[in-house]
């Protein structure tokens, strides 16, 4: 329980200075159990400008999202940390990241908008099918590269211009700085019956490869 | 310094062409700059300690008297994980095998893997070393790292 007031007492430091500047940053929250996947993706995410977050496991996620039922987020004093987008590996001991995927779909709240990503070093149709399905925004094979992350960002970054210009209004009138106006334009994209893979640039080699084994 | 020069080019151009990097090593040079100059060595160093630590796992699991294949097959699941994001190319392939041995439940099969693994990261890490003071010593004379293609 020190290691999760750990994370959320420096988180509360990033936030406080967030909500002053950064508006435009991207915050993702990256998930692995590998310290050397770990290292990558947050200088992947950093090297694209984003703000990053990365966690070992599942339930570190949870916890830093406020989610893992231990107890309101009101009682820590803050309104949940604003998410732009979650990275997380596949296989990982105890939750795995389709069983976090499926647990923040699940959520009746502002987090079940924000988009997650799943990583995987196996192409296993199966496996790419059931996180889409269950509402992955993208499925990405490892290793991921600066190019994936790129294309990522760009998805993300239109959904936000379009929900900062509707927010934006919204927070000046509104005195509390740190409420989280994730995107919900990305509920039309959602529904679509194509995979999300055809939104993206059809040329990402994780998209094609992902494509191929579906044919 | 030229010749410093042209031999860290031709060193780690030798370490591509011989199949122990492959592309994603590249994308980690890719992602050192000054605010991270020294990124690689970083990341390496942490793949060092970590297949240290699996191949010792691997090996210990394999004096298990029964075997158990499953535990052996998830560290060489996280070795070959951590091989390709470093873009290890040749240490990576090896795991594809011992992984079928393992599906197998074929304890020669894996003992000989593990000890393909053992010499082929030995190797790659002696290579790295070398090539990381060929570039300190570049750094020392120019002041940063040729990015050369």
């Amino acid at each position: 329980m020190a290691a999760a007031g750990e994370i959320f007492r420096s988180n509360l430091t990033e936030l406080l200075e967030e909500s002053h500047s950064g508006d435009n940053e991207l915050h993702v929250l990256a998930v692995d159990d590998s310290l050397v996947d770990r290292k990558v993706i947050e200088r992947l995410l950093k090297i694209s400008s984003c703000k990053v977050t990365v966690v070992e496991s599942a339930r570190r996620a949870l916890q830093f999202l406020g989610l893992d039922g231990d107890g309101e987020n009101s009682d820590i004093g803050f309104d949940g940390v604003k998410v732009n987008l979650i990275m997380t590996d596949y296989s990982m001991p105890g939750m795995t990241g389709y069983e976090l995927l499926k647990k923040i779909k699940q959520e009746s709240s502002v987090f079940r908008e924000i988009p997650v990503v799943i990583m995987s070093s196996e192409n296993v149709l199966t496996r790419i099918d059931r996180c889409l399905e269950e509402g992955a925004e993208d499925f990405l094979l490892k290793p991921v590269k600066l190019s994936d992350v790129r294309r990522l960002k760009e998805f993300i970054m239109r959904g936000e211009v379009k929900d900062g210009e509707k927010n934006s209004l919204k927070r000046r009138r509104s005195s509390d700085d740190c409420s989280p106006s994730l995107s919900t334009t990305f509920s039309p994209m959602r529904h679509l019956c194509d995979p999300p893979s055809s939104l993206f640039s059809p040329l990402s080699p994780s998209t094609l490869s992902s494509k191929k084994s579906r044919l | 310094m030229d010749q410093l020069q042209r031999k860290l080019r031709d060193y780690e151009a030798a370490m591509f062409q011989q199949g122990f990097l492959d592309d994603q090593f590249s994308q980690l040079q890719k992602l050192q700059d000054d605010s991270s100059p020294d990124f690689v060595i970083e990341v390496m160093t942490m793949f060092f300690d970590d297949s240290e630590k699996l191949l010792n796992n691997i090996s210990r699991a394999l004096e298990q008297i029964p075997v158990n294949f499953k535990q052996i097959d998830a560290y060489v699941h996280q070795q070959k994980g951590s091989s390709a994001s470093v873009g290890a190319a040749r240490v990576k392939n090896i795991c594809a095998t011992f992984r079928s041995f393992c599906e197998a439940q074929n304890r020669d099969g894996c003992v000989s893997c593990l000890q393909q693994l053992q010499k082929e990261y030995s190797q790659l890490k002696k290579n790295l070393q070398y090539l990381f003071r060929l570039q300190q010593e570049f750094k020392a004379a120019a002041g940063s790292i040729p990015t050369g293609e």
